[in-house]
């Protein structure tokens, strides 16, 4: 089990690093989602970039440059690499 | 339905997914995750034109098509681009059912080569239903730029599949994959996914209650893995089709008691399929990156960039509009001069073989010139706009828009990819609606279609950019008069982005409350745009497309506007009379009586609204021909118009009722009248109180100058 102080939500991920899915934290239809996005436990996830608004936030999973916004990141919970 | 024994069960379950088809064709499924190159490859092999864009939910329903290939007729079905086929959206819906249930002899799954571990997951996945899957590994030359090399015989013996490495811009490998397709007579045996024993053993409890009331041929472990996976409507389905088979909710309590024995199980099967999917992927890719610059990752430093991502997009936009105004503006001159001259013979011909005056009236003087005026005013700028606009579509530009723009849409309570849907609108307000698809939540796909009428659409452009050369661009040195124009066009149409941040905020909060639902925006990377392919897309299907149904619309207002115009009762023309009706009103907004008219007149199309409207001030007395830009204005000025006429008829035209293709669409889309009254409604409120604000600060301004 990983130290629980290392673990962050996705949306803190900082521009350019990485990090590794531990768990999400939404339930039923939205939780699905984004399994199905391919964010499944121990993916590894970059965040490319920040919308010139600073919402949504661009994040490279599994290849594909996919933009979630803060309130689906903030479900996700990484330890950054 | 009265089900035989051996049509019953899963397999037949949905007819309607049953394809009509030749009964010597072959169907073939064309699957996918988005921007893959699945639309690409079933322009190659059908010839169609499927329209294609580089941004993700670009095939909103089944395009279908056919070709022949050896002795084998082939009907092709172009799918959604899904990740997944879970069915957690309508798209993945439709896609699964189509390979579930359409009995597509063979799937063909396009995969992006460059993001292999990813796509697999969708291969794995249709690998469940189907044995008879084809993968087409796509855009292998742009993985090979990137420096990402795949052992295309591992990957088959892998997966146990065929993989054919293709090109489908350009053809390449097509026709080896064709080759495989034609001679796919035996089914192969893929390796499909081994789950935890954990799950294998609740598959083995689930399909031993299943295989009482379904035959061997149908799928048993795919649809116990969707029962584990808690798909409601798989249940639904097996109640209401398995009833007369004792199916009943005793066997179904069953299963679901084993299930609920596991928790977070249906976690475990959507992480299994990634898990392999990652490995056969690392198992078989190899990346030797040594690109000196990685273009897409600048590009987007660029065009998303907190200094410059916002100037670029107006910028973008205005040098598209700019580049339409002044290279419009000759080609138009032309063609209305050979238009002109062409009447001119008309009405020699005409007069030679005595035809009655109303008839030369309506035909001429009504129909023809309308026509001319449509054509002359419309063709250029749109066969300039639409090519334009379909390359930044082609390149990849409009995600990126989405992307920028997503946290004002997210402000107003809407779906990020209204962005997207927004775009379409520019070309034609209906295939924005239609586009509206791809947002899946009902209430924010309401607010997209109902607001998608404030961009645009090409119907309109050519007024906008009209009174922007005649009212705004003639404020200053003709050096620079084509610039301020184009500022005045992309200003127009910012005007149009606020109304439609504002009035979907406006819904959010009232008709249709909610809150925004999650959504995920793919940015793929940027494509290098088929020059040919977009001249002919855009040229043939969106402008000779677009132009020819104003046409059509065009003959008949032609010919009544002429008649009204010269029908009198009590020596003044019913047209007259009409405008006289309406004025007070238009007057009130800004506009007149007969401005008020033409946009009534101008419902069916908007390309029409200023023909009729010239025509109906034209019948007045002063009959003047066309010859260019400059005619107009001096019409418009005679007619009272000032720059607030100008400037009002733009934002009338900007924001007011949708024209009636769109309104029939929308009730299409909606299922019903309530959605488009309420649309007509409300833009028609939006632009009167515009118009009317408009007017009155406009002349309280003009009196202190």
């Amino acid at each position: 089990m990983e130290n629980s102080d290392n673990i962050i939500s996705l949306k803190n991920l900082p521009v350019g690093k990485s990090g590794k899915v531990i768990n999400l934290i939404c339930k039923k239809s939205k939780r699905r989602r984004l399994l199905d996005l391919g964010i499944t436990p121990n993916t590894i996830i970059r965040n490319e970039r920040v919308s010139p608004s600073g919402n949504p936030i661009a994040f490279n999973i599994r290849g594909t440059v996919i933009a979630l916004r803060k309130e689906e990141a903030e479900e996700i919970l990484i330890t950054i690499l | 339905m009265g089900l035989s024994h051996e049509s019953s069960g899963l397999a037949l379950i949905k007819d309607e997914y049953i394809v009509e088809k030749e009964v010597n064709h072959t169907v073939i499924a064309l699957a996918g995750n988005p921007n893959t190159g699945k639309s690409t490859l079933f322009n190659y092999l059908t010839g169609l034109k499927q329209h294609t864009g580089n941004w993700p939910g670009k095939t909103v329903a089944n395009a279908r098509g056919t070709f022949h290939y050896g002795d084998e007729d082939f009907l092709l079905v172009d799918l959604p681009g899904t990740y997944s086929i879970f069915a957690n959206s309508q798209e993945e819906e439709i896609a699964r059912d189509f390979i579930c249930f359409g009995k597509p002899e063979i799937t063909i799954v396009v995969v992006d080569s460059t993001s292999l571990e990813r796509n697999l997951n969708l291969v794995l996945q249709i690998m469940e239903i189907t044995d008879n899957v084809v993968v087409s590994l796509n855009l292998i030359d742009e993985a090979k730029r990137k420096g990402i090399k795949i052992d295309v015989e591992k990957l088959e013996k892998e997966l146990g599949i065929p993989v054919i490495p293709t090109v489908a811009r350009d053809g390449i490998g097509v026709e080896k994959l064709l080759n495989t397709i034609h001679n796919a007579k035996h089914s192969y045996s893929p390796n499909k996914v081994k789950y935890s024993s954990e799950v294998e053993n609740t598959i083995y409890e689930i399909e031993n209650i299943l295989s009482t009331y379904l035959n061997k041929s149908q799928n048993i472990r795919w649809i116990s893995l969707r029962l584990i996976d808690g798909d409601e409507n798989i249940k639904k389905e097996l109640k209401t089709f398995l009833i007369e088979h004792g199916f009943t909710d005793e066997p179904l309590n069953k299963i679901e008691n084993i299930i609920k024995k596991h928790e977070n199980i249906d976690d475990s099967i959507v992480t299994t399929i990634y898990e392999n999917a990652e490995k056969i992927s690392n198992e078989v890719v190899t990346i030797e990156d040594n690109r000196k610059v990685n273009w897409d990752k600048k590009l987007d430093d660029i065009l998303t960039s907190k200094i410059t991502g916002y100037p670029i997009m107006i910028i973008l936009l205005g040098l598209i509009f700019w580049i339409t105004i002044v290279g419009a503006n000759y080609p138009s001159e032309l063609l209305a001069k050979a238009f002109f001259s062409f009447e001119d013979k008309l009405t020699y011909l005409f007069t030679k073989w005595d035809v009655a005056d109303w008839l030369y009236g309506i035909l001429v003087l009504g129909v023809y010139r309308t026509l001319a005026w449509v054509i002359s005013v419309m063709l250029p700028p749109m066969a300039i706009f639409f090519p334009l606009f379909t390359l930044l579509e082609d390149l990849g530009y409009l995600p990126r828009v989405a992307f920028n723009l997503d946290n004002s849409f997210r402000k107003s309570g809407t779906h990020g990819k209204q962005a997207l849907t927004m775009s379409m609108g520019f070309g034609c307000n209906a295939a924005g609606v239609i586009a509206c698809r791809i947002i899946d939540s009902p209430r924010e796909r309401l607010i997209a279609i109902i607001t998608n009428n404030f961009v645009p659409c090409n119907g309109r452009f050519p007024i906008i950019i009209a009174m922007s050369t005649i009212f705004i661009g003639r404020l200053v040195n003709k050096k620079y008069s084509s610039i301020l124009a184009a500022i005045s066009v992309v200003s127009v149409v910012i005007i149009g982005i606020l109304f439609t941040l504002f009035i979907s905020k406006f819904l959010s909060k009232t008709f249709l409350k909610g809150v925004p639902s999650s959504f995920t925006l793919e940015l793929p990377p940027y494509r290098r745009p088929q020059i040919g392919p977009i001249l002919i897309r855009s040229l043939i299907d969106r402008t000779l497309f677009v132009l020819s149904r104003a046409i059509i619309v065009a003959i008949p207002a032609g010919a009544i506007t002429w008649i009204f115009a010269n029908i009198t009762i009590g020596g003044i023309s019913i047209l007259n009379r009409t405008a006289n009706l309406l004025n007070p009103f238009g007057t009130l907004l800004g506009l007149d009586g007969h401005i008020l008219m033409a946009f009534i007149l101008g419902l069916p199309a908007n390309e029409i609204v200023l023909p009729v409207l010239i025509m109906s001030y034209m019948s007045e007395g002063a009959m003047l021909e066309f010859e260019n830009i400059e005619t107009l204005k001096n019409l418009l000025l005679n007619n009272g118009w000032t720059f607030i006429t100008g400037l009002n008829f733009m934002i009338f035209s900007l924001l007011h009722f949708p024209c009636g293709t769109t309104l029939l669409t929308i009730k299409k889309e909606t299922g019903g009248r309530k959605w488009p009254a309420f649309t007509f409604l409300l833009t028609t409120v939006v632009a009167v109180l515009a118009t009317f604000i408009i007017n009155i600060v406009g002349k309280f301004i003009y009196s202190f100058i």
